[in-house]
């Protein structure tokens, strides 16, 4: 049976401090030569300091049809955000 | 699902992006949308590894080392933004093999632009400066298409893209700068571009077919003859700048519409090259063919050695 | 030209970039997949960088006007004096993959040595690129191994190559009369002195691929002397196209 390379996810942390961010995606046989294929596809012009690679196929993601109840409860939780409270403006920096 | 089930969720849809919001690989899609992507998406990436071909012609015999190194880069973003558009399809639940598979049967289609021949270094001037000019045009709109990952690799292309049309401007230019020699070699490369690059835009409206589901989903933002307007009055002055002619007797300003008026455009030229009898079609589509055939045993051999390794490694673990 | 041994040392090292870089610069549109074709014009565009600061050193110490572009197109045939091993052609993706190993292992090696030269601007020069090539050397080691102990096909393949490339293995180790003239001054590397180390590099990850080392005593030189394979002539014919073609002009 044939089988093609794989997709794989690629992240790039532009420089240390900030986290990996998922920039795109590639084709490789194995985990290595992902790493090798993210490096030259993906920071041809200086774009990272550090690369993540994951094969698609292992990434879980949520299901867009479940997004309310997964999402929306959260939405009227406001007392977790700060200008929920009410302070008088003599109290600075909090 | 009923029809009206699937009336109202297209409806949904289609209020979602009117109200500018994306549309993710795993959000609900009517079927119709899904299918144009894939056409639309794929075909840019077909345009771009084709692209490689007319360009990478040259790369052995670039004039200097200094044109020879960004010739090479340009080639190669080609690739990289093939590859990133490939990807961008896949999402859509199509592989990249599948793609290809279109690609070399010949059911999928690439830009036309790319049947022509490179003949002489000039054109790797005029295909810098007019195509990649035309295509930027095309392109900067889909920076915020309403597919999401369509948008996020154009922003990437269109970022990467941005010295390809400098380093074609700076190829004419020094050509058009240089020697009687040179500038008619200039010369002769506009001319035999000027009209493809138009075509390069599509149909005019009045036969050009999806152009109006494209501007509800944000595939398009202009039509053709817009786009198409657009491109001439910005290259008009470039031209000029270059001390060229454009190959087009008709070509002159017209006060009040404050755009260029233009000749009439060889539709018949472009089908034929659109059905498959342009210069170089068949070359180019074995040049890829080859390419991936004579590929195989290279790409299976990596497969093979990553299982190898995958079992020396369980083997191990045991 | 006073410093004419220094002068044809830096050529030599500068034209195996040059030739191996545009036996790559070839196969642009045309590899295996996309990734491929991606990386093996890095390894290329990395090779003219190299050469184009070479060329530069190798023109101020000319003192005339002549230009990187003049060194690099405009020479004939027998005053290139890169390696016969780096102008073979790309048979097919294995001899391409062999070639970039079987070179890459001495470029690394080889840098690691010019980074002690009495030179500045060759020290300077080779600090840069070691870390290019070492990635090169990465790329082609990974790959020989994917390919030997890959398929049955791949395997033969590649094996083939092996066959056929080493036989101009050794002169890498060929020292001109500019090279020793330099290496006393203690600008040159003295390549014979990783000779040995080269081999066993090269032999360590052959038996990794699974593939034979070839046991052929038989050697090809000639190239630093400017005496090539048919090959090259080719090559040049499109290198020096443009500048033949339109002499004296710019572009």
């Amino acid at each position: 049976m044939k089988k093609n390379w794989p997709l794989w996810e690629v992240f790039v942390r532009s420089k240390n401090g900030l986290e990996h961010r998922h920039c795109g995606s590639l084709h490789a046989a194995d985990e290595d030569m992902a790493l090798e294929n993210a490096r030259d596809v993906y920071t041809r012009r200086s774009e990272g300091v550090s690369i993540w690679v994951v094969e698609s196929a292992h990434i879980k993601a949520s299901n867009p049809e479940n997004n309310g109840e997964l999402f929306e409860p959260a939405q009227d939780k406001v007392y977790r955000h700060p200008t929920f409270y009410d302070l008088p403006d003599e109290v600075k920096h909090m | 699902m009923s029809e009206a089930q699937i009336k109202s969720l297209e409806k949904q849809f289609d209020d979602r992006i009117a109200r500018d919001e994306k549309i993710e690989p795993k959000d609900w899609m009517p079927e119709k949308y899904r299918k144009t992507h894939i056409r639309q998406m794929s075909q840019h990436a077909h345009s771009e590894i084709v692209g490689m071909l007319p360009e990478g012609n040259w790369i052995t015999r670039a004039p200097s080392l200094r044109r020879k190194v960004a010739l090479l880069a340009k080639v190669q973003d080609e690739a990289g933004h093939g590859l990133y558009l490939y990807s961008a399809t896949e999402t859509l639940g199509i592989s990249r093999e599948e793609m290809y598979e279109q690609l070399h049967t010949g059911k999928a289609k690439y830009s036309s632009i790319f049947n022509y021949p490179t003949v002489t270094w000039a054109d790797m001037g005029a295909i810098g400066w007019l195509v990649d000019g035309a295509a930027i045009i095309n392109q900067v709109p889909l920076c915020n298409t309403s597919y999401g990952p369509y948008a996020r690799a154009m922003i990437r292309v269109c970022k990467e893209e941005s010295f390809h049309q400098r380093q074609g401007f700076e190829i004419m230019l020094k050509l058009a700068n240089g020697t009687p020699e040179q500038k008619e070699m200039a010369q002769d490369a506009l001319n035999r571009w000027w009209w493809p690059s138009l075509m390069m835009l599509g149909p005019t409206d009045d036969v050009s077919t999806h152009t109006e589901q494209s501007m509800k989903w944000k595939l398009k933002r202009k039509s053709n003859d817009d786009l198409r307007q657009q491109f001439i009055d910005q290259t008009v002055p470039q031209a000029e700048l270059l001390g060229l002619t454009i190959p087009d007797k008709d070509l002159k300003w017209n006060e009040s519409r404050q755009s260029y008026d233009f000749g009439e455009i060889d539709w018949d030229e472009f089908w034929q090259v659109v059905k498959g009898h342009g210069p170089m079609n068949k070359v180019r589509m074995k040049a890829r063919v080859d390419a991936w055939e004579k590929g195989a045993w290279v790409r299976d051999a990596a497969m093979a050695h990553a299982e190898k390794k995958r079992n020396k490694k369980q083997k191990q673990a045991v | 030209m006073k410093n004419k041994n220094l002068y044809n040392y830096i050529l030599g090292i500068a034209d195996n970039s040059l030739i191996l870089g545009q036996r790559l610069g070839e196969l642009t549109g045309h590899g295996p997949s996309l990734e491929t074709d991606i990386a093996c014009t890095n390894i290329s565009l990395d090779l003219f960088g190299q050469v184009r600061s070479y060329y530069q050193y190798a023109a101020k110490i000319a003192g005339d006007d002549r230009t990187e572009d003049d060194i690099a197109m405009l020479r004939k045939e027998r005053e290139y004096f890169n390696v016969l091993l780096v102008e073979q052609p790309n048979t097919n993706f294995a001899y391409t993959i062999v070639r970039q190993f079987l070179f890459d292992v001495y470029h690394y090696l080889f840098l690691t040595e010019l980074q002690k030269s009495h030179d500045v601007t060759l020290v300077a020069i080779a600090k840069k690129s070691i870390k290019e090539v070492s990635y090169h050397k990465r790329f082609s080691t990974d790959w020989l191994k994917r390919l030997g102990d890959g398929t049955t096909e791949s395997k033969q393949k590649t094996q083939q190559a092996v066959n056929d490339l080493w036989t101009y293995t050794e002169e890498l180790f060929y020292t001109t009369q500019a090279d020793n003239a330099m290496i006393s001054e203690g600008i040159a590397v003295d390549v014979t002195k990783f000779k040995a180390n080269y081999y066993q590099n090269v032999n360590a990850v052959l038996t990794e691929a699974t593939l034979d080392i070839p046991e052929s005593k038989f050697f090809q030189k000639g190239g630093k002397q400017g005496i090539h394979t048919e090959h090259l002539g080719y090559l040049l014919s499109d290198l020096q196209y443009m500048q033949r073609t339109y002499p004296n002009m710019e572009w």
